[in-house]
């Protein structure tokens, strides 16, 4: 039986992880190859890289990350953040990236999807969707790191983006991001209804709980989050062992 | 050991090599025919598009050379389905012809999202390949497409429905997940077929 997955997300800059990493025993929680080794080693089914170097020498530090992950891991994993060019996603999946996810550069020019899939595949492509509610509109689709309101509706984005090709779907709900309080069930369990593609759920991921009920109510095919898990606040084998006494069919 | 990969612009290979360097092997990248010809394994992954693929390996007269091919052959992912007779894929695309399957697509449900992606447990395993592997061990596909289940199959997985997530005809193997990518269960795979 195909299972749910749990992603842990890491945010990297410079070739390097940042943002609250407290792992112990883990000599240097810095070095994304041995985080993300902790990470596989637990039991994570897939990770996720989110570059935020914003120098002229992002690509080239991404993609030596990308070959230093590669080396070492045996699952598969993603890299996103700032990705705007056919040769961008070519050099990271020629150097092991399994799949790039794409943001920005997909919604000022929507056929960057189709040109992506057509060349590489879609099972390589995921497109990463930042939504935000508000009650006049609904939930809207940010970019540029959640500052620019693009107006469109995230539920047709969604449609469109797996129309042109898109493997699977990111969906962040940025007004639950940092929250704790539970993913946004509404509007996963819309964007999962509406694309035959996977929908990874993100954003606001506290507990336990909270992934069974983005699984079972908004039918999310993987749940991810980053500070629960660096912190060790939550571990992927104790969340996992709750999820399987939830009825919910994981990899452990 | 001498081990070629097939160059055939399948795809992510460097998953692939990256595997096998954490075996201790080393293995070649190539398209020559002698070489191939002569190595103790043949590793035949594969991603993207099948026609494409096709087309590639007919420019390379590499669609004659690997039916011919006598020592352990392993394809991965699109590497397998290219073993069959034809897939639906691009419109209906001939396929090497090695195992008599013929490829089709997954129908999308709301339930059963393509492509079938994540971890799967594999069932009714047989042969060496799976030697010290169980139906409770999970391995990692990314796949649309998929091989009906028949007498070469040597392992199940389902979604919902039965199908191939791994073949066998005398030398050639194949399986439909990403040996390279599924964690310890996958790399058992691969010391499995590294001593074929």
């Amino acid at each position: 039986m195909l299972t749910k997955r749990i992603i842990p997300c890491l945010d990297v800059k410079d070739g390097r992880t940042v943002k609250g990493v407290r792992f112990e025993g883990l000599r240097d929680a810095g070095d994304p190859v041995a985080l993300a080794a902790r990470y596989a080693r637990e039991g994570a089914d897939e990770l996720v890289f989110l570059d935020i170097t914003a120098t002229n020498q992002k690509r080239a530090t991404l993609v030596a990350l990308v070959r230093d992950v590669a080396r070492e891991l045996d699952i598969p994993f993603t890299v996103g953040g700032g990705i705007g060019t056919v040769a961008d996603v070519e050099a990271l999946l020629m150097n092991g990236a399994d799949k790039v996810s794409i943001n920005s550069a997909a919604l000022a020019r929507p056929e960057l999807i189709d040109e992506l899939a057509a060349r590489f595949g879609s099972q390589c492509i995921v497109v990463a969707a930042d939504a935000r509610y508000n009650d006049a509109d609904g939930w809207l689709i940010y970019t540029r790191a959640g500052t620019h309101n693009t107006g469109r509706d995230a539920v047709q984005w969604c449609r469109e983006a797996a129309e042109r090709g898109a493997g699977e779907i990111l969906l962040t709900s940025m007004s639950n991001d940092g929250t704790k309080d539970g993913f946004a069930l509404d509007i996963t369990g819309a964007v999962s209804r509406a694309v035959t593609i996977p929908v990874i759920a993100s954003g606001g991921a506290g507990s336990k709980q909270d992934f069974t009920n983005v699984f079972q109510q908004a039918h999310a095919d993987a749940g991810l989050a980053a500070s629960i898990f660096h912190f060790g606040e939550i571990g992927i084998r104790e969340l996992k062992e709750h999820l399987r006494q939830d009825g919910i069919a994981v990899r452990l | 050991m001498e081990i070629a990969i097939i160059d055939y612009k399948g795809g992510n290979v460097q998953s692939v090599l990256f595997a096998l360097e954490r075996l201790g092997v080393q293995a070649t990248l190539t398209a020559d025919h002698d070489v191939i010809r002569r190595a103790d394994k043949v590793l035949f992954p594969g991603e993207g598009e099948a026609a494409s693929a096709m087309r590639e390996l007919r420019a390379q007269d590499l669609h004659e050379l690997l039916p011919t091919l006598t020592q352990p052959f392993l394809g991965i992912c699109l590497g397998m389905q290219l073993l069959g007779r034809h897939t639906q894929e691009g419109g209906g695309t001939d396929l090497l012809g090695i195992l008599p399957f013929d490829v089709v697509r997954f129908p999308a449900t709301p339930e059963y999202k393509v492509p079938h992606m994540g971890w799967n447990n594999l069932q009714a395993l047989r042969g060496p390949l799976f030697e010290g592997l169980s139906a409770e061990d999970y391995v990692y596909f990314v796949h649309s497409y998929y091989a009906p289940v028949g007498e070469y199959t040597i392992a199940e997985a389902a979604y919902p429905t039965p199908f191939s997530a791994a073949v066998q005809h005398e030398n050639f193997y194949a399986v439909q997940f990403h040996t390279e990518k599924s964690g310890p269960v996958g790399t058992r795979i691969l010391e499995n077929f590294l001593k074929l």
